[in-house]
């Protein structure tokens, strides 16, 4: 017999505190570090971030080379690492009592406190007092967005935020400003939040280790209208809710709540208790019809879904010309929303007025979008109130319950009553795949013998599946992450997409990883949620929205046909461009110019894009070679949200759409010529 | 055609920036000699231009303006037509140069934070060392470099300005 020697690779590894750990793959030796389950703690590193090497917590003594910061040194193998010094954790502790000295410390008050990581790791680093004079300068609080609240005084400066918004949203809100005592992170020119590109996906709150950003609360308007004898307050409960509000009082992730939630809002005096996954299952009927429809008839594809809030303003921003492809479909939170407000009444026998929607979301973009102008009707809302799946936690403890405690009730009939398909549109791909299994029968007629599409199941940022379907192909994308969104958005812009359906989420996960959700210290959380999802569904007895027994009774009793004149009031909406900056321009003549002709070209980027600063070139030329400076004055706007039919030029107050440079002088010409504008 | 003595209009500064960035490839890596050369045109950063200079690179707005807050020698805010700096560095400051800097801002009414004089005729400014140490403390007006100033000195500097500025 022969003998083989094998000689094994030797291990590559490095020692950190003694004990010697494989590199197996890891970026940096912090990655090595906390898997050798040495949780060093630090601010400023996200895995999904790149790494910016400013908070100085992750530090270490590498033999022969000194202080380091992990985080930004790549293992090397035979390295000698120390994590706990003497010098280490003076460095540290220093570092966060210059923190806190530049901090406003009003620890109590903060909604971040409890789940602050800045107090979380001044405990553990044993920070006992501050030693500097504090050098902090009130500043004031940014109350200008309907989902964020960015409280300045709070900000440690990690830049967590900065790198969310612009490396996984694509988007680029808030950035760094200004330098030395007076750096801050800041929305472009200082401005309101709200005034600018930000599409309220909370995911800079969600990273934010303070309560520099937090989820905007409206808790104090839910509690009072709770206290108000004359209203009947309904409560509607969002898939990726129930999966994690548990962990807010020690469940572990994913463990499904749904009857202790219920029980709770009863006990906080909701008078009904309604599933939001009951018109996820309107929203598969409708988004499939209208899919299908398009498919068909040769109409506008690939369909965006549209039931993210922070996707539907980023393309309203972003994407004109793709407005046509976003479903019509409203998203199930103001589904039902429309739906209560439209039968709840009638069948109380109170008045509309009375009537107040509060919905609890893993969301913080969906306070915005409950207080979309599209979404009110005779000026009462859809939905009155949003609370996040954090502040829901809030007024459970705040009335004293003992969540674990709470006998499990039952949803109210019958807008509480739901399949699978709807309960897993809090996953990232659940939305795809509950159309999926309403298609499939559509298509071949007959029940589908399994309903799980693991084709569209999974992890990562784009997914793209391809389902045959009786003798139909359907090819699909999911994506989550608005910068993976815009990348497929240019495409289907250009024309280089045939993908029939593009499913969009802007959080992590899709909404089980929304920004209302509790904070988790839990690295598997999201992935545990996610589980907890699926399982719900494999627990239900139906799987495919059609099943519904209460939706078919909806159609027949309120909504009349699928995809009919009443099912489109009720469930279905548009969408308009939006400018991305806020009101400005740029003057470029002189003087006053009331007694002149006004031109404003618009130089937006949209119309910037299709060439308008040719188009002002052109006028700026015209207006000089025959010196009409003293009676045309022409400025820069950004932005007439008028987008898809840009470049846009506005003469006199009257506009010109796909204005292009000739045509621009032309109308300029004539209008002088009738002599309209005054003349010097 | 076009009046002689006209003074240089804000369509040809904006045609300016378009040129400017166009030499630059509209290369979002481009954006500190771009936001230079915008300077040089307007004497500072108008906040409209900087939107249209994050239109053309592609970039957010917040960025341009993080890095036009980030280097001193971007200003985000107008100067005025006369530029007072006063040399700081360590020669002039142990020459007691933070007097004369209190004398002028005095002559001035400039209060608080504020640099520019409500009439946009000086900008006062400090300077960490204008290179002039031997003639410490020193004082620059509009290029022209003055050295071994007062408080007395400065402010007569000053008001020499006032006088012509007065006349025309
Ligand atoms: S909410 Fe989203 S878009 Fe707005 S600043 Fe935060 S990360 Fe950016
Ligand atoms: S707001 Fe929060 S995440 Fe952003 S830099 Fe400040 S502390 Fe860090
Ligand atoms: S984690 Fe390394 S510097 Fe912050
Ligand atoms: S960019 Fe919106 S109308 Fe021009």
């Amino acid at each position: 017999m022969e003998t083989v020697t094998a000689t094994l690779p030797a291990l590559k590894t490095v020692t950190i505190d003694g004990i010697a750990v494989p590199i197996e793959g890891e970026r940096n030796l912090l990655e090595l570090i906390r898997k050798a389950d040495i949780d060093l703690p630090t601010f400023c590193y996200h895995s999904d971030l790149s790494v910016y090497g400013a908070c100085r917590l992750c530090i270490v003594d590498i033999a022969g080379r000194g202080i380091q910061g992990a985080c930004s040194t790549p293992p090397e193998p035979g390295m000698t690492v120390r994590t706990q010094t003497d010098e280490l954790r003076r460095i540290r502790q220093i570092s966060i009592e210059l923190l806190l000295a530049n901090h406003d410390q009003q620890c109590p008050t903060c909604p971040k406190s409890t789940s602050c990581q800045l107090q979380d790791v001044a405990r553990r680093l044993g920070v006992s007092q501050v030693r500097f004079k504090s050098v902090h300068s009130p500043r004031e609080l940014d109350r200008s967005s309907p989902s964020l609240l960015r409280d300045p005084n709070k900000c440690i400066l990690c830049g967590d935020c900065v790198r969310f918004c612009s490396e996984i949203q694509g988007i680029g809100a808030i950035d760094f400003a200004y330098r030395g005592h007076d750096v801050a992170v800041l929305p472009a020119f200082g401005h309101d939040l709200a005034a600018g590109e930000c599409v309220n996906c909370g995911q800079c709150a969600a990273v934010c280790p303070t309560g520099a950003l937090t989820p905007r609360p409206e808790v104090d308007e839910v509690w009072r209208a709770l206290h108000d004898p004359k209203k009947t307050v309904v409560a509607q409960i969002a898939p990726a809710v129930r999966v994690a509000l548990g962990e807010e009082f020690g469940l572990p992730a994913g463990t499904s709540a749904s009857g202790q939630i219920v029980a709770a809002l009863k006990r906080l005096g909701f008078s009904a208790v309604y599933d939001t996954a009951f018109s996820a299952d309107l929203t598969v009927i409708e988004e499939a019809n209208e899919f299908l429809r398009r498919k068909a008839t040769g109409g506008r594809l690939p369909l965006f879904t549209s039931c993210c809030p922070a996707w539907v303003k980023f393309a309203e921003q972003h994407f004109p010309e793709l407005l046509p492809n976003l479903s019509t479909c409203k998203s199930p939170q103001q589904m039902l929303g429309a739906v209560i407000k439209d039968t709840l009444p009638a069948a109380r026998g109170i008045a509309p007025a009375d009537v107040v929607v509060v919905s609890i979301m893993p969301c913080t973009a969906k306070k915005f979008e409950a207080k979309r102008p599209e979404f009110a009707k005779d000026g009462r809302a859809e939905v009155d109130h949003v609370l996040t799946t954090q502040e829901l936690a809030r007024m459970i403890s705040e009335a004293g319950l003992r969540f674990s405690k709470l006998k499990p009730e039952s949803y109210d009939m019958p807008l509480g009553f739901k399949t699978g398909a709807g309960v897993i549109f809090g996953n990232s791909g659940g939305v795809s795949e509950a159309v999926l299994r309403y298609a499939a029968e559509v298509i071949t007629g007959t029940k589908v013998a399994s309903p799980d599409f693991h084709a569209v199941r999974g992890e990562d940022g784009v997914r793209l599946a391809t389902v045959t379907l009786g003798d139909t192909t359907l090819k699909l994308a999911v994506v989550h992450g608005l910068k993976n969104a815009r990348a497929l958005a240019d495409k289907a812009r250009s024309g280089e997409c045939d993908l029939d359906l593009i499913e969009v989420m802007a959080c992590p996960g899709g909404c089980i990883g929304g920004a209302g959700q509790p904070v988790s210290h839990d690295p598997e959380a999201r992935r545990k949620r996610t589980r907890g999802l699926y399982d719900a569904d494999k627990n239900l007895d139906l799987h495919s929205s059609q099943e519904n027994p209460f939706v078919t009774e909806c159609y027949a009793k309120h909504l009349g046909e699928i995809g009919g004149k009443r099912a489109h009031e009720l469930l279905h909406t548009h969408y308009g461009n939006r400018r991305r900056i806020g009101d400005e321009t740029i003057r470029l003549g002189e003087g006053p110019s009331e007694a002149k002709l006004n031109v404003r070209v618009c130089v937006g980027t949209n119309c910037f894009l299709k060439g308008s600063q040719a188009v002002l070139q052109g006028l700026l030329r015209e207006v000089d070679e025959n010196d009409l400076h003293d009676s045309v004055a022409i400025s820069a706007s950004f932005c007439f949200e008028k987008c898809e039919r840009g470049p846009t030029v506005e003469l006199d107050g009257k506009r010109i759409q796909r204005c292009q440079p000739e045509q621009a002088i032309a109308a300029l010409r004539e209008q002088l010529a009738a002599g309209k504008a005054p003349q010097p | 055609m076009r009046t002689p003595g006209r003074p240089a209009s804000n369509g040809r500064k904006f045609e300016k920036v378009v040129t400017i960035l166009e030499r630059n490839g509209r290369r979002p890596a481009r954006l500190i000699p771009i936001l230079q050369a915008v300077q040089e045109e307007y004497r500072y950063l108008p906040q409209e231009v900087l939107t249209y200079v994050a239109t053309a690179l592609d970039v957010s707005p917040a960025r341009v303006f993080g890095v036009a807050t980030f280097y001193a020698h971007f200003a985000i805010q107008p100067k005025g037509k006369h530029l007072v700096r006063l040399c700081d560095g360590t020669a002039c400051h142990v020459k007691d140069s933070l007097p004369i800097l209190d004398a002028v801002r005095k002559r001035l009414g400039l209060e608080g934070k504020r640099q520019t004089t409500p009439d946009m005729l000086f900008t006062v400014e400090t300077v960490a060392c204008l290179g002039a140490c031997g003639l410490a403390p020193v004082m620059v007006i509009d290029d022209q470099v003055h050295g071994q100033v007062t408080p007395e000195t400065a402010v007569r500097l000053v008001e020499e300005v006032i006088a012509k500025e007065g006349q025309s």
